[in-house]
């Protein structure tokens, strides 16, 4: 178990340089760059924060540098936001999308599985028809839709949430934007559900249940669900991953002070430095959580036990 | 001793039926039998009899679409149509189920020890660990070994018998009066099979319950049971004692089961006939677990240097149980996968032969699989799949050319050519076996690899298969390799028959010689276990 642990970590380490070099030389072929503006500097400035940034080095040699900081944990300073550095923000940021990822989690992973069963046991009645379209309207009604719905009708029309806003961190600043971060991966959850479940009730092990005369709570809960959470499980990990690092969309719309808008924003600036650091940070999440869910897998799945 | 007379279920007028997209499917059609306590009862019928389904009905546990009406009486009380939670004191408890699979019947996650504790707790009540003296026990007593340890495996740690044996311990739990078994032996290597069935018997003596054995396989029957009900498409054909059914059948149909069994015997070919395929120490292994991190790759060896000459007109059979490397061997000769070894097809060395090299002889070496069901593509007419090859083989043929070709084909396997503008669903496994075996021999090869191509089949089916195959043969002057784990028919279809264990020849001889007088114990245990149950 341990020393499946420290390979997985072990192996995490190329995983991150790959991740990080070509992420590097992407952003550095797209063309424009942190400081070309619409009014275009003059020379000599240009050149002196060229200078500054280190941005007049050859590829190779800014590629090493930024590689040996990386590595120390220094992941240069912003070019936007000029008096931080990118841990700074993302320091600030993180707990706040982590926050809120967390509780988005928790509602997808509840709710969709809920109603996935609860759709897998009542297979073609008209409850799992409404279930299965209202999970098919979560996952392509894009969220900068629901989230000003959810906000004109909660905020605006009935005044009981706040519109937006992180306030004094109480749930009530939570609610909205968590509904409207969960809700995609809620209907993923329950579509999932509902297919693993519907073919776990029909493996040869819950005729034998049935056979021995356990209870259909037994039966349900017991045998077919755990089965069932197995392909559940494994999209944990994604889930988590993207739900954590914060969205752009949600972030900026409930104007919540996190880390999800780094990413675009500095995609679009061509703040190098603040990209790779969002690069970086959603990487190591994927890497943690799909260990995490693997050593999960392995408690629920003795098949696949890791020792 | 129970009263022989004494009937502990009575099944009237049961009928189940199916609702399907194409109509109501009538699966059994009003039978009526009694189950008398402490007897052997056998239900002996080809697929599709609804000898299953009649069982799965009676306990409740026909798929969504299925109904049960009619009556069956466990000690006069009614379970047809009875609630859920009142047949759950029953079943489990007074009538117990093993079924045919083995290997999915129980559930993977959880260990046996507790699977088996399961229906102790829920019957009887009591905590988990009151049960587990209960569960050791029981694990003794259907002969696990080293129950203490082995209460807390999990299903795939054990073999398919050992994991039968686990199911065996589970019905026997509480102490039924009634334990069906649905083909309890069907997946599992004969000598397994002898096993396990020799563990039924002493456990009846033992504990006086009543056996309803659900099974195609007539020596099981002849052997084990005392009374026998033949089905056929969901109807009583007959029934009445084991001794009677076979020494006096009254109806056809039981006849030809008892006769199914396939007969005849395969002339060698002459002497001096050429060897046609040969593979000398044909070697394979399979590299297992092999990580990023682990030192050097792991193998395992399938075969083991392990010698082959077909000659023309020749049909070798291979026989042995799964795990023995037969089928691997039948893949390596034809160069399907990697392999150390000498190989020689005709007069040509191919033994260094890469994949392209062995396309242009493909077409004289074909391969017919087992399942009939998986190894046609659903989504291709019959037309489509038998010429398939020709496209490949034989790319000057234009269309025409090739409808005729598939007519030919499918006429000399004794189908209608109309099949081929069908799908491979329409058709029953012996006729999906049928095209398969059209989909070779459009080829016209010289060498056909038989991987157990009728052990899927009923064995009324199967003794057509192996006619039709013998006169493809001779027609055509063909050579067969024959892998099968079923003596009855190697010893049928086979001149020379190879005795494989563990990626090793056993033995191998005349067909006459290795049945009538085996040398080896392995050969020996082998016949024992299949034809003396």
């Amino acid at each position: 178990m341990l020393s499946f642990i420290l390979r997985r970590l072990a192996s995490a380490v190329p995983t991150l340089f790959i991740v990080v070099t070509i992420s590097f030389f992407l952003m550095r072929f797209a063309p424009g760059g942190p400081f070309n503006l619409e009014r275009p500097l003059p020379p000599a400035t240009m050149e002196n924060i060229m200078r500054t940034y280190q941005l007049d080095q050859p590829l190779w040699r800014q590629y090493l540098t930024y590689i040996g900081n990386a590595v120390q944990g220094d992941f240069g300073p912003s070019y936007i936001y000029k008096d931080n550095t990118v841990a700074e923000l993302i320091g600030k940021g993180l707990p706040y999308s982590i926050e809120l990822g967390f509780y988005a989690l928790l509602l997808a992973l509840i709710g969709g599985v809920t109603l996935g069963t609860i759709a897998a046991l009542r297979q073609n009645s008209v409850l799992d028809f409404s279930i299965m379209t209202l999970a098919t309207m979560g996952t392509t009604i894009p969220n900068f839709v629901v989230g000003p719905v959810l906000t004109l009708i909660f905020a605006i029309l009935l005044a009981l949430l706040p519109a937006g806003g992180w306030g004094d961190g109480s749930f009530s600043f939570l609610l909205l934007p968590m509904i409207a971060l969960a809700l995609p991966q809620l209907a993923v959850f329950a579509r999932l559900t509902r297919g693993s479940m519907i073919e776990a009730l029909h493996a040869d092990h819950i005729r034998t249940a049935r056979a021995y005369g356990l209870p259909a709570r037994i039966v349900v809960i017991t045998h077919a669900m755990r089965g069932a959470m197995l392909p559940v499980v494994s999209y944990l990990a994604p889930c988590a991953a993207a739900l954590m690092t914060g969205s752009a969309v949600v972030e900026t719309i409930f104007t919540i002070p996190g880390v999800g808008r780094y990413f675009v924003l500095g995609a679009l600036n061509r703040d190098y430095t603040l990209v790779m650091g969002t690069v970086v940070l959603i990487a190591i999440f994927v890497i943690v959580f799909n260990l995490l869910v693997d050593l999960l897998y392995g408690l629920l799945d003795p098949r696949v036990r890791h020792d | 001793m129970t009263d022989q007379k004494d009937t502990i279920l009575s099944i009237r007028d049961l009928k189940v039926n199916f609702t399907t997209p194409d109509g109501t499917v009538n699966a059994v059609k009003g039978i009526g039998f009694d189950v008398r306590a402490g007897e052997t009862l056998a239900v002996v019928g080809e697929s599709g009899s609804g000898k299953s389904q009649t069982m799965m009905g009676i306990m409740g546990l026909l798929a969504g679409n299925g109904t049960v009406t009619g009556s069956a009486a466990y000690r006069g009380k009614e379970l047809v149509g009875l609630r859920n939670n009142e047949l759950n004191k029953i079943r489990g408890a007074k009538i117990t189920m093993i079924f045919q699979e083995p290997m999915t019947s129980l559930d993977p996650l959880y260990t046996i020890g507790r699977q088996i504790a399961e229906p102790i707790v829920y019957h009887r009540g009591g905590s988990r660990k009151a049960a587990r003296s209960r569960v050791l026990e029981l694990l003794e007593l259907v002969g696990i070994p080293d129950p203490a340890r082995r209460i807390d495996s999990y299903p795939h740690e054990l073999s398919g018998g050992q994991r039968q044996r686990v199911m065996i311990a589970m019905a026997l739990a509480n102490e039924p009066d009634v334990l069906i078994a649905d083909e309890p032996t069907t997946a599992l290597d004969v000598t397994v099979q002898a096993q396990i069935l020799k563990l039924l018997r002493s456990l009846q003596e033992r504990f006086g319950m009543a056996i309803v054995l659900i099974t195609h396989d007539l020596g099981i029957v002849r052997h084990f049971a005392e009374r026998v009900v033949v089905m056929r498409r969901g109807e009583v054909v007959e029934q009445g004692a084991t001794s009677q059914i076979f020494e006096a059948p009254t109806s056809a149909y039981t006849r030809m089961l008892i006769d199914a069994e396939p007969q005849g015997r395969k002339q060698p070919p002459a002497e001096n006939a050429p060897i046609i395929l040969e593979g000398r120490d044909v070697t394979v292994d399979f590299p297992i677990g092999r990580g990023l991190f682990s030192k050097g790759p792991k193998s395992f060896r399938a075969v083991d240097g392990v010698t082959v000459k077909l000659r023309q007109g020749q049909t070798i059979g291979i026989v042995g149980e799964s795990g023995s490397g037969k089928s691997t061997l039948g893949r390596a000769l034809l160069r399907l996968l990697h392999s150390d070894g000498h190989y020689r097809f005709d007069k040509t060395d191919i033994s260094g032969f890469d994949r392209r090299q062995m396309r242009s002889l493909r077409k004289e070496m074909q391969l017919v699989f087992q399942d009939p069901f998986g190894s046609l593509s659903p989504r291709q007419t019959v037309g489509e799949i038998i010429t398939e090859g020709l496209l490949v083989h034989e790319p000057s043929l234009n269309k025409a050319d090739r409808d005729r070709r598939a007519i030919a084909a499918l006429t000399e396997v004794g189908l209608d050519p109309q099949a081929r503008n069908r799908y491979p669903h329409e058709f029953s496994g012996g006729q999906r076996q049928r095209i398969a075996i059209a989909r070779a021999m459009i080829l016209k090869p010289r060498v056909v690899i038989l991987d157990e191509p009728t052990s899927a089949l009923d064995r009324s089916v199967q003794g057509q298969v192996i006619d039709l195959l013998r006169k493809l043969q001779s027609d055509h002057n063909l050579s067969y390799v024959f892998i099968s784990h079923d003596l009855a028919v190697v010893r049928a279809i086979a001149d020379h028959v190879i005795v494989m264990n563990n990626g090793k020849i056993v033995e191998e001889g005349d067909t006459d010689a290795i049945f009538d007088a085996p040398k080896a114990d392995y050969t020996r245990a082998l016949i024992g276990a299949a034809f003396s149950i």
